[in-house]
Protein backbone atom coordinates (compact mmCIF):
# COMPACT_ATOMS: atom_id res chain seq x y z
CA UNK A 1 0.00 0.00 0.00
CA UNK A 2 2.76 2.40 0.99
CA UNK A 3 4.17 1.78 -2.24
CA UNK A 4 1.19 2.18 -4.01
CA UNK A 5 1.11 6.01 -2.41
CA UNK A 6 4.84 6.18 -2.97
CA UNK A 7 4.29 5.89 -7.05
CA UNK A 8 1.00 7.46 -7.57
CA UNK A 9 1.48 10.86 -5.43
CA UNK A 10 3.62 12.98 -7.52
CA UNK A 11 0.95 12.03 -10.15
CA UNK A 12 -2.02 12.58 -8.07
CA UNK A 13 -0.34 15.62 -7.11
CA UNK A 14 -0.18 17.07 -10.67
CA UNK A 15 -3.55 16.29 -11.68
CA UNK A 16 -4.99 17.95 -8.58
CA UNK A 17 -2.91 21.32 -9.22
CA UNK A 18 -3.85 21.11 -12.79
CA UNK A 19 -7.46 20.98 -12.05
CA UNK A 20 -7.09 24.25 -9.86
CA UNK A 21 -5.21 26.35 -12.17
CA UNK A 22 -7.77 25.19 -14.91
CA UNK A 23 -10.78 25.87 -12.94
CA UNK A 24 -9.33 29.90 -12.05
CA UNK A 25 -7.51 30.37 -15.56
CA UNK A 26 -10.58 29.37 -17.30
CA UNK A 27 -8.43 29.50 -20.71
CA UNK A 28 -10.70 27.49 -23.00
CA UNK A 29 -7.32 25.38 -24.17
CA UNK A 30 -6.27 23.86 -20.85
CA UNK A 31 -10.24 22.80 -19.73
CA UNK A 32 -9.46 21.05 -16.22
CA UNK A 33 -9.56 17.42 -15.68
CA UNK A 34 -12.64 17.34 -14.44
CA UNK A 35 -13.85 18.76 -17.91
CA UNK A 36 -11.87 16.29 -19.52
CA UNK A 37 -13.38 13.22 -17.58
CA UNK A 38 -16.95 14.55 -18.20
CA UNK A 39 -16.33 14.80 -21.72
CA UNK A 40 -14.81 11.43 -22.42
CA UNK A 41 -18.06 9.96 -20.56
CA UNK A 42 -20.22 12.11 -22.41
CA UNK A 43 -18.30 10.89 -25.83
CA UNK A 44 -17.39 7.08 -25.16
CA UNK A 45 -20.01 6.09 -22.31
CA UNK A 46 -23.03 7.81 -23.19
CA UNK A 47 -21.93 7.11 -26.62
CA UNK A 48 -20.92 3.72 -27.04
CA UNK A 49 -20.61 3.54 -30.79
CA UNK A 50 -18.18 5.96 -30.79
CA UNK A 51 -15.73 2.97 -28.95
CA UNK A 52 -16.26 0.05 -31.70
CA UNK A 53 -16.20 2.89 -34.55
CA UNK A 54 -13.21 4.44 -32.98
CA UNK A 55 -11.52 3.01 -30.20
CA UNK A 56 -11.53 -0.10 -31.19
CA UNK A 57 -10.16 -0.21 -34.67
CA UNK A 58 -7.83 1.77 -33.48
CA UNK A 59 -6.52 -0.52 -30.81
CA UNK A 60 -6.82 -3.49 -33.71
CA UNK A 61 -4.85 -1.55 -36.08
CA UNK A 62 -2.10 -1.00 -33.32
CA UNK A 63 -2.07 -4.35 -31.77
CA UNK A 64 -1.83 -6.14 -35.85
CA UNK A 65 0.40 -3.51 -37.05
CA UNK A 66 2.75 -4.94 -34.05
CA UNK A 67 2.06 -8.21 -34.31
CA UNK A 68 2.75 -8.36 -38.13
CA UNK A 69 5.85 -6.11 -37.59
CA UNK A 70 7.02 -8.19 -34.71
CA UNK A 71 6.78 -11.51 -36.56
CA UNK A 72 8.25 -10.09 -39.63
CA UNK A 73 11.07 -9.00 -37.27
CA UNK A 74 12.04 -11.98 -34.86
CA UNK A 75 11.93 -14.07 -38.00
CA UNK A 76 14.38 -12.41 -40.06
CA UNK A 77 15.96 -11.20 -37.13
CA UNK A 78 17.10 -14.76 -36.20
CA UNK A 79 17.88 -15.74 -39.72
CA UNK A 80 20.30 -12.42 -39.90
CA UNK A 81 22.02 -12.61 -36.37
CA UNK A 82 22.95 -16.26 -37.39
CA UNK A 83 24.40 -15.73 -40.59
CA UNK A 84 27.55 -13.85 -40.61
CA UNK A 85 27.04 -13.23 -44.42
CA UNK A 86 23.69 -12.42 -44.67
CA UNK A 87 24.33 -9.10 -42.55
CA UNK A 88 27.14 -8.28 -43.72
CA UNK A 89 24.90 -7.85 -47.40
CA UNK A 90 21.64 -6.51 -45.43
CA UNK A 91 23.14 -4.26 -42.66
CA UNK A 92 23.71 -0.87 -44.50
CA UNK A 93 20.57 -1.31 -46.17
CA UNK A 94 18.99 -1.59 -42.64
CA UNK A 95 20.55 1.16 -40.89
CA UNK A 96 19.50 3.04 -44.07
CA UNK A 97 16.07 2.05 -43.94
CA UNK A 98 16.04 2.51 -40.37
CA UNK A 99 16.90 6.29 -40.30
CA UNK A 100 14.19 7.05 -42.53
CA UNK A 101 11.04 8.57 -40.56
CA UNK A 102 8.44 6.59 -40.63
CA UNK A 103 5.95 9.59 -40.41
CA UNK A 104 7.79 10.72 -44.22
CA UNK A 105 6.54 7.46 -45.99
CA UNK A 106 2.96 8.42 -45.12
CA UNK A 107 2.55 10.37 -48.27
CA UNK A 108 4.00 7.17 -49.94
CA UNK A 109 1.67 4.59 -48.11
CA UNK A 110 -0.98 7.20 -49.18
CA UNK A 111 -0.26 7.09 -52.71
CA UNK A 112 0.21 3.17 -53.00
CA UNK A 113 -2.81 1.95 -50.58
CA UNK A 114 -5.03 5.08 -51.46
CA UNK A 115 -5.33 5.72 -47.40
CA UNK A 116 -7.45 3.18 -44.60
CA UNK A 117 -6.51 0.53 -43.38
CA UNK A 118 -3.74 -0.86 -45.47
CA UNK A 119 -1.88 2.26 -45.29
CA UNK A 120 -2.25 2.37 -41.56
CA UNK A 121 -0.63 -0.32 -40.77
CA UNK A 122 1.95 -0.34 -43.56
CA UNK A 123 2.95 2.52 -41.69
CA UNK A 124 2.85 1.35 -37.90
CA UNK A 125 4.42 -1.93 -39.26
CA UNK A 126 7.69 -0.47 -40.94
CA UNK A 127 7.99 2.39 -38.29
CA UNK A 128 8.58 -0.28 -35.76
CA UNK A 129 9.79 -3.09 -37.31
CA UNK A 130 13.48 -1.76 -36.54
CA UNK A 131 13.64 -1.99 -32.89
CA UNK A 132 12.53 -5.70 -33.05
CA UNK A 133 14.63 -6.79 -35.68
CA UNK A 134 17.87 -5.37 -34.89
CA UNK A 135 17.47 -6.41 -30.78
CA UNK A 136 17.08 -9.63 -32.42
CA UNK A 137 20.37 -9.76 -34.66
CA UNK A 138 21.77 -8.48 -31.30
CA UNK A 139 20.29 -11.24 -29.59
CA UNK A 140 20.96 -14.24 -32.20
CA UNK A 141 24.45 -13.60 -32.38
CA UNK A 142 25.24 -13.63 -28.45
CA UNK A 143 24.32 -16.80 -28.15
CA UNK A 144 27.56 -18.35 -26.28
CA UNK A 145 30.13 -20.49 -28.17
CA UNK A 146 30.04 -23.20 -25.43
CA UNK A 147 25.97 -23.98 -26.16
CA UNK A 148 26.67 -23.54 -30.36
CA UNK A 149 29.33 -26.59 -29.67
CA UNK A 150 26.96 -28.60 -27.54
CA UNK A 151 23.91 -28.07 -29.62
CA UNK A 152 26.84 -28.79 -32.40
CA UNK A 153 28.20 -32.11 -30.56
CA UNK A 154 24.72 -33.35 -29.90
CA UNK A 155 23.76 -33.09 -33.43
CA UNK A 156 20.29 -31.46 -32.80
CA UNK A 157 17.47 -31.22 -35.48
CA UNK A 158 17.90 -27.48 -37.14
CA UNK A 159 14.64 -26.74 -36.21
CA UNK A 160 15.37 -27.33 -32.34
CA UNK A 161 18.25 -25.33 -32.37
CA UNK A 162 16.65 -21.73 -33.70
CA UNK A 163 13.27 -22.59 -31.46
CA UNK A 164 15.25 -24.48 -28.23
CA UNK A 165 18.62 -22.48 -28.55
CA UNK A 166 18.80 -19.21 -30.29
CA UNK A 167 15.20 -17.98 -29.71
CA UNK A 168 15.37 -18.47 -25.72
CA UNK A 169 18.89 -17.15 -25.80
CA UNK A 170 17.88 -14.24 -27.79
CA UNK A 171 14.64 -13.40 -25.92
CA UNK A 172 15.55 -10.81 -23.48
CA UNK A 173 16.89 -9.27 -25.98
CA UNK A 174 13.84 -9.36 -28.04
CA UNK A 175 11.52 -8.51 -25.31
CA UNK A 176 13.52 -5.31 -24.95
CA UNK A 177 13.24 -4.47 -28.61
CA UNK A 178 8.92 -5.59 -28.82
CA UNK A 179 8.61 -3.21 -25.61
CA UNK A 180 9.86 -0.08 -27.36
CA UNK A 181 8.02 -0.89 -30.70
CA UNK A 182 4.53 -1.16 -29.08
CA UNK A 183 5.16 2.01 -27.78
CA UNK A 184 6.26 3.53 -31.46
CA UNK A 185 2.83 1.71 -32.25
CA UNK A 186 0.97 3.82 -30.80
CA UNK A 187 2.84 6.71 -31.67
CA UNK A 188 2.27 5.90 -36.08
CA UNK A 189 -1.10 4.40 -35.35
CA UNK A 190 -2.21 8.05 -34.30
CA UNK A 191 0.53 9.83 -36.93
CA UNK A 192 -1.28 7.20 -39.29
CA UNK A 193 -4.87 8.31 -38.68
CA UNK A 194 -4.19 12.08 -38.91
CA UNK A 195 -4.57 11.66 -42.65
CA UNK A 196 -6.67 10.36 -45.01
CA UNK A 197 -9.62 8.13 -42.29
CA UNK A 198 -12.51 9.32 -40.57
CA UNK A 199 -12.10 6.82 -37.68
CA UNK A 200 -10.33 6.18 -35.05
CA UNK A 201 -8.92 8.17 -31.91
CA UNK A 202 -6.14 10.09 -34.04
CA UNK A 203 -8.97 11.42 -36.84
CA UNK A 204 -11.29 11.94 -33.96
CA UNK A 205 -8.32 14.39 -32.69
CA UNK A 206 -7.83 16.28 -35.53
CA UNK A 207 -11.91 16.78 -35.91
CA UNK A 208 -12.18 17.71 -32.07
CA UNK A 209 -9.15 20.65 -32.42
CA UNK A 210 -10.62 21.62 -36.11
CA UNK A 211 -14.06 22.18 -34.49
CA UNK A 212 -12.60 23.40 -31.59
CA UNK A 213 -13.66 20.95 -28.98
CA UNK A 214 -10.52 21.51 -26.48
CA UNK A 215 -11.91 19.47 -24.06
CA UNK A 216 -12.33 16.16 -26.19
CA UNK A 217 -9.16 16.71 -27.74
CA UNK A 218 -8.11 16.42 -24.51
CA UNK A 219 -10.09 13.73 -23.69
CA UNK A 220 -8.31 11.83 -26.64
CA UNK A 221 -5.01 12.47 -25.53
CA UNK A 222 -5.69 11.14 -22.22
CA UNK A 223 -6.84 8.11 -23.85
CA UNK A 224 -3.90 7.46 -25.50
CA UNK A 225 -1.78 7.66 -23.02
CA UNK A 226 -3.93 5.26 -20.55
CA UNK A 227 -3.77 3.27 -23.43
CA UNK A 228 -0.27 3.31 -23.85
CA UNK A 229 0.24 2.72 -19.81
CA UNK A 230 -2.07 -0.33 -20.08
CA UNK A 231 -0.20 -2.26 -22.93
CA UNK A 232 2.81 -1.67 -22.07
CA UNK A 233 1.45 -3.28 -18.24
CA UNK A 234 0.36 -6.10 -19.98
CA UNK A 235 3.56 -6.50 -22.31
CA UNK A 236 5.50 -6.09 -19.29
CA UNK A 237 3.76 -9.23 -17.44
CA UNK A 238 4.22 -11.55 -20.72
CA UNK A 239 7.69 -10.79 -20.43
CA UNK A 240 8.31 -11.69 -16.77
CA UNK A 241 6.57 -15.00 -17.30
CA UNK A 242 8.22 -15.50 -20.37
CA UNK A 243 11.67 -14.79 -18.61
CA UNK A 244 11.12 -16.66 -15.59
CA UNK A 245 13.85 -18.99 -15.99
CA UNK A 246 16.34 -16.28 -16.10
CA UNK A 247 18.69 -16.03 -12.75
CA UNK A 248 17.41 -13.18 -10.88
CA UNK A 249 18.87 -11.98 -7.88
CA UNK A 250 22.35 -13.38 -7.13
CA UNK A 251 21.86 -15.09 -3.42
CA UNK A 252 19.90 -17.10 -5.43
CA UNK A 253 22.42 -18.35 -7.72
CA UNK A 254 24.94 -20.61 -6.35
CA UNK A 255 28.56 -20.03 -7.53
CA UNK B 1 38.50 -55.14 -26.91
CA UNK B 2 37.59 -53.52 -30.30
CA UNK B 3 38.37 -50.18 -30.83
CA UNK B 4 35.95 -47.18 -30.12
CA UNK B 5 38.48 -44.72 -31.29
CA UNK B 6 40.95 -44.63 -34.07
CA UNK B 7 42.74 -41.41 -34.15
CA UNK B 8 45.61 -41.95 -37.13
CA UNK B 9 47.70 -38.81 -38.07
CA UNK B 10 45.82 -36.35 -36.73
CA UNK B 11 47.46 -32.84 -37.67
CA UNK B 12 46.02 -29.26 -37.47
CA UNK B 13 46.98 -26.31 -38.15
CA UNK B 14 45.87 -22.25 -37.66
CA UNK B 15 47.55 -20.68 -40.52
CA UNK B 16 51.25 -20.46 -39.77
CA UNK B 17 50.47 -21.83 -35.96
CA UNK B 18 50.82 -25.66 -35.61
CA UNK B 19 48.39 -27.11 -32.77
CA UNK B 20 48.78 -30.36 -33.34
CA UNK B 21 51.69 -32.26 -35.02
CA UNK B 22 50.34 -35.65 -35.63
CA UNK B 23 48.98 -37.86 -33.61
CA UNK B 24 48.00 -41.56 -33.22
CA UNK B 25 46.36 -43.24 -31.13
CA UNK B 26 43.21 -45.82 -30.49
CA UNK B 27 40.78 -45.98 -27.36
CA UNK B 28 39.14 -49.21 -26.98
CA UNK B 29 35.78 -49.98 -25.74
CA UNK B 30 35.17 -49.49 -21.91
CA UNK B 31 38.55 -47.82 -21.27
CA UNK B 32 39.30 -44.69 -19.74
CA UNK B 33 42.31 -42.62 -21.08
CA UNK B 34 43.07 -39.17 -20.04
CA UNK B 35 44.90 -37.15 -22.49
CA UNK B 36 47.45 -34.68 -20.47
CA UNK B 37 50.00 -32.38 -21.63
CA UNK B 38 51.28 -28.52 -20.71
CA UNK B 39 48.89 -25.74 -21.17
CA UNK B 40 48.48 -24.39 -24.37
CA UNK B 41 50.02 -27.73 -26.10
CA UNK B 42 46.52 -28.13 -28.73
CA UNK B 43 44.56 -30.48 -26.09
CA UNK B 44 41.26 -28.22 -27.04
CA UNK B 45 42.45 -28.52 -30.57
CA UNK B 46 42.70 -32.09 -30.37
CA UNK B 47 39.28 -32.60 -28.33
CA UNK B 48 37.30 -30.28 -31.00
CA UNK B 49 39.10 -32.52 -34.04
CA UNK B 50 37.66 -35.56 -32.58
CA UNK B 51 34.47 -33.95 -31.40
CA UNK B 52 33.79 -32.90 -34.86
CA UNK B 53 33.58 -29.28 -34.19
CA UNK B 54 36.12 -28.49 -36.82
CA UNK B 55 38.13 -30.47 -39.27
CA UNK B 56 41.42 -31.42 -39.14
CA UNK B 57 43.85 -30.43 -41.45
CA UNK B 58 45.44 -33.53 -41.92
CA UNK B 59 44.52 -37.44 -40.31
CA UNK B 60 42.18 -39.37 -39.87
CA UNK B 61 39.64 -39.56 -36.90
CA UNK B 62 37.10 -42.62 -36.90
CA UNK B 63 34.49 -43.32 -34.14
CA UNK B 64 33.21 -46.74 -33.77
CA UNK B 65 29.54 -45.55 -33.57
CA UNK B 66 27.53 -42.46 -34.88
CA UNK B 67 27.70 -40.61 -32.05
CA UNK B 68 29.49 -38.84 -29.14
CA UNK B 69 28.86 -36.89 -26.25
CA UNK B 70 31.37 -33.93 -24.55
CA UNK B 71 31.20 -33.04 -21.72
CA UNK B 72 32.63 -29.25 -21.43
CA UNK B 73 34.57 -27.57 -18.56
CA UNK B 74 32.01 -24.25 -18.35
CA UNK B 75 29.30 -26.20 -17.25
CA UNK B 76 27.73 -22.97 -16.23
CA UNK B 77 27.24 -22.41 -20.22
CA UNK B 78 26.90 -25.05 -21.29
CA UNK B 79 23.80 -26.24 -19.99
CA UNK B 80 20.42 -24.12 -20.91
CA UNK B 81 19.17 -21.62 -18.72
CA UNK B 82 16.12 -21.75 -20.34
CA UNK B 83 15.55 -25.73 -19.22
CA UNK B 84 15.00 -27.18 -16.46
CA UNK B 85 17.67 -30.01 -15.12
CA UNK B 86 15.07 -32.30 -16.61
CA UNK B 87 14.96 -30.21 -19.69
CA UNK B 88 18.38 -30.32 -20.19
CA UNK B 89 19.23 -33.95 -20.20
CA UNK B 90 16.44 -34.61 -22.61
CA UNK B 91 17.87 -31.83 -24.83
CA UNK B 92 19.92 -34.26 -27.10
CA UNK B 93 16.93 -36.72 -27.35
CA UNK B 94 14.34 -34.65 -29.00
CA UNK B 95 13.98 -37.38 -31.89
CA UNK B 96 13.18 -39.84 -29.22
CA UNK B 97 9.26 -40.28 -28.59
CA UNK B 98 7.92 -38.38 -25.22
CA UNK B 99 8.01 -41.44 -22.88
CA UNK B 100 11.22 -42.92 -24.28
CA UNK B 101 13.05 -39.41 -23.59
CA UNK B 102 11.43 -38.67 -20.19
CA UNK B 103 12.54 -42.41 -18.96
CA UNK B 104 15.86 -42.09 -20.33
CA UNK B 105 16.03 -39.08 -18.42
CA UNK B 106 15.12 -39.95 -15.27
CA UNK B 107 17.51 -42.54 -15.72
CA UNK B 108 20.10 -41.02 -16.25
CA UNK B 109 19.33 -38.54 -12.95
CA UNK B 110 19.44 -41.40 -11.03
CA UNK B 111 22.64 -42.20 -11.81
CA UNK B 112 24.60 -38.55 -10.77
CA UNK B 113 22.10 -39.04 -8.13
CA UNK B 114 20.50 -35.99 -9.19
CA UNK B 115 16.59 -37.29 -9.28
CA UNK B 116 15.75 -34.98 -6.51
CA UNK B 117 16.71 -31.81 -8.53
CA UNK B 118 14.94 -32.48 -12.08
CA UNK B 119 12.51 -30.08 -11.70
CA UNK B 120 14.92 -27.08 -10.61
CA UNK B 121 16.68 -24.52 -12.83
CA UNK B 122 20.43 -25.60 -13.31
CA UNK B 123 21.42 -22.33 -12.07
CA UNK B 124 19.46 -22.79 -9.07
CA UNK B 125 22.20 -25.75 -8.18
CA UNK B 126 25.92 -25.41 -6.49
CA UNK B 127 28.81 -25.98 -9.70
CA UNK B 128 29.28 -29.89 -8.65
CA UNK B 129 25.83 -30.46 -8.99
CA UNK B 130 25.78 -28.46 -12.47
CA UNK B 131 28.34 -30.62 -13.84
CA UNK B 132 26.82 -33.71 -12.79
CA UNK B 133 23.54 -32.40 -14.66
CA UNK B 134 25.74 -31.79 -17.36
CA UNK B 135 27.49 -35.95 -17.44
CA UNK B 136 23.64 -36.90 -16.92
CA UNK B 137 23.05 -35.17 -20.01
CA UNK B 138 25.66 -36.94 -21.79
CA UNK B 139 25.18 -40.35 -20.82
CA UNK B 140 21.62 -40.48 -21.51
CA UNK B 141 22.78 -39.74 -24.71
CA UNK B 142 24.12 -43.12 -25.01
CA UNK B 143 27.08 -42.10 -26.52
CA UNK B 144 30.25 -44.26 -28.42
CA UNK B 145 32.87 -42.04 -26.78
CA UNK B 146 32.33 -39.37 -24.12
CA UNK B 147 34.63 -36.80 -24.38
CA UNK B 148 35.50 -34.79 -21.25
CA UNK B 149 37.43 -31.16 -21.73
CA UNK B 150 38.77 -30.35 -18.53
CA UNK B 151 35.60 -31.41 -16.41
CA UNK B 152 36.42 -30.55 -13.01
CA UNK B 153 38.73 -27.78 -13.61
CA UNK B 154 36.12 -25.09 -12.51
CA UNK B 155 34.99 -26.86 -8.96
CA UNK B 156 36.40 -26.55 -5.79
CA UNK B 157 38.80 -29.38 -4.59
CA UNK B 158 36.62 -31.58 -2.25
CA UNK B 159 33.61 -31.15 -4.99
CA UNK B 160 36.78 -32.34 -7.51
CA UNK B 161 37.11 -35.37 -5.08
CA UNK B 162 33.49 -36.27 -5.46
CA UNK B 163 32.99 -35.94 -9.40
CA UNK B 164 36.21 -37.98 -10.01
CA UNK B 165 34.52 -40.60 -8.04
CA UNK B 166 31.27 -40.37 -8.97
CA UNK B 167 32.72 -40.90 -13.00
CA UNK B 168 34.82 -43.86 -11.94
CA UNK B 169 31.61 -45.40 -10.39
CA UNK B 170 29.18 -44.54 -12.99
CA UNK B 171 31.65 -45.58 -15.83
CA UNK B 172 32.16 -49.03 -14.08
CA UNK B 173 28.49 -49.36 -13.96
CA UNK B 174 27.52 -48.51 -17.56
CA UNK B 175 30.41 -49.81 -18.98
CA UNK B 176 31.03 -46.37 -20.56
CA UNK B 177 34.24 -45.60 -22.84
CA UNK B 178 35.56 -42.23 -21.80
CA UNK B 179 38.01 -39.84 -23.47
CA UNK B 180 39.49 -37.07 -20.56
CA UNK B 181 41.69 -34.35 -21.44
CA UNK B 182 43.06 -32.47 -18.46
CA UNK B 183 46.23 -30.16 -17.32
CA UNK B 184 45.61 -32.30 -14.23
CA UNK B 185 48.58 -35.03 -13.25
CA UNK B 186 47.29 -36.63 -10.12
CA UNK B 187 43.83 -36.26 -11.93
CA UNK B 188 44.64 -38.71 -15.11
CA UNK B 189 46.72 -41.19 -13.07
CA UNK B 190 43.42 -41.18 -10.31
CA UNK B 191 40.92 -41.60 -13.35
CA UNK B 192 42.68 -43.43 -16.08
CA UNK B 193 43.02 -46.56 -17.39
CA UNK B 194 45.62 -45.05 -19.82
CA UNK B 195 47.48 -42.34 -20.14
CA UNK B 196 48.47 -40.27 -23.24
CA UNK B 197 51.13 -38.07 -22.71
CA UNK B 198 51.63 -35.20 -25.21
CA UNK B 199 54.17 -32.63 -25.99
CA UNK B 200 54.24 -28.71 -26.37
CA UNK B 201 52.75 -27.72 -29.00
CA UNK B 202 52.71 -29.46 -31.95
CA UNK B 203 51.24 -31.44 -29.83
CA UNK B 204 52.86 -34.78 -30.30
CA UNK B 205 52.84 -37.97 -28.49
CA UNK B 206 55.33 -38.65 -25.82
CA UNK B 207 54.42 -41.33 -23.79
CA UNK B 208 51.08 -44.10 -24.35
CA UNK B 209 51.67 -45.25 -20.72
CA UNK B 210 49.07 -48.01 -18.95
CA UNK B 211 47.97 -47.02 -15.24
CA UNK B 212 48.87 -49.88 -12.93
CA UNK B 213 46.21 -49.74 -10.61
CA UNK B 214 43.52 -51.83 -9.75
CA UNK B 215 39.79 -50.70 -11.03
CA UNK B 216 38.45 -49.95 -7.79
CA UNK B 217 39.89 -46.68 -6.44
CA UNK B 218 39.90 -44.15 -3.80
CA UNK B 219 40.81 -41.06 -2.93
CA UNK B 220 43.14 -41.75 0.30
CA UNK B 221 44.12 -44.69 -0.18
CA UNK B 222 45.21 -44.65 -4.41
CA UNK B 223 46.62 -41.22 -4.02
CA UNK B 224 48.97 -42.46 -1.53
CA UNK B 225 49.86 -46.01 -3.57
CA UNK B 226 53.34 -45.85 -4.19
CA UNK B 227 52.34 -47.49 -8.16
CA UNK B 228 50.23 -43.87 -7.79
CA UNK B 229 53.49 -41.78 -6.59
CA UNK B 230 55.73 -43.24 -9.30
CA UNK B 231 53.58 -42.78 -12.27
CA UNK B 232 52.40 -39.49 -11.15
CA UNK B 233 56.46 -38.96 -11.17
CA UNK B 234 57.32 -40.26 -14.00
CA UNK B 235 54.19 -38.46 -15.88
CA UNK B 236 55.86 -35.13 -14.63
CA UNK B 237 59.04 -35.60 -15.94
CA UNK B 238 57.39 -36.48 -19.48
CA UNK B 239 55.60 -33.07 -19.11
CA UNK B 240 58.66 -31.31 -17.81
CA UNK B 241 60.97 -32.49 -20.62
CA UNK B 242 58.59 -33.86 -23.51
CA UNK B 243 57.72 -30.19 -24.42
CA UNK B 244 61.48 -29.30 -25.00
CA UNK B 245 63.35 -29.31 -28.59
CA UNK B 246 64.85 -32.70 -29.97
CA UNK B 247 68.06 -32.08 -28.25
CA UNK B 248 66.97 -33.00 -24.84
CA UNK B 249 66.11 -36.25 -26.24
CA UNK B 250 69.06 -37.66 -24.04
CA UNK B 251 68.22 -35.79 -20.65
CA UNK B 252 64.36 -36.98 -21.30
CA UNK B 253 65.33 -40.48 -21.81
CA UNK B 254 67.68 -40.32 -18.93
CA UNK B 255 64.19 -38.93 -17.28
CA UNK B 256 62.71 -41.78 -18.35
CA UNK B 257 65.68 -44.12 -16.93
CA UNK B 258 65.28 -42.52 -13.38
CA UNK B 259 61.90 -42.79 -13.23
CA UNK B 260 61.93 -46.44 -14.09
CA UNK B 261 64.27 -47.30 -11.73
CA UNK B 262 62.76 -45.59 -9.27
CA UNK B 263 59.10 -47.73 -9.74
CA UNK B 264 61.54 -51.21 -9.70
CA UNK B 265 63.04 -49.68 -6.22
CA UNK B 266 59.85 -48.46 -4.11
Amino acid sequence: MNKFFQRWTVFAGLIVVWQVFGMLAEDPFFPPPSDIVTAAWEWWVLEPENVTEHILPSISRLLSGWAIASVIGVALGLLLGRSDRAMEYAGPLLVFLRSIPPPALVPVFLLLFKGGTSMQLATIVFGVIWPVLLNTVDGARSVDVTKVDTSAVFQIPRYQWVLGVVLPAASPKIFAGLRVSLSLSLVLMVISELVGTDNGIGSQLMQAQREFDYTRMWAGIVLLGVLGYGLNTVLLAVERRALAWQPRSRDEQHA
Amino acid sequence: MSNMLEVADLGHTYGDYEAIGGLTFTVRAGELVCVVGPSGCGKSTLLRTISGLIAPSRGDVSLKGSHLAVVFQDYQRSLFPWLTVQGNVEFPLRSLPRAERRARAAEALEWVGLSAAAKKRPWQLSGGMQQRVAIARALAFRPALLLMDEPFASVDAQTRFELEDLLLRVRREHDTTVLVVTHDIDESVYLGDRILVLSKSPAKLVADLEVPLPAERDQVTTRTDEAFVALRSRVARLLNVGGKPAVDVEKWAAAERESLSETVSS
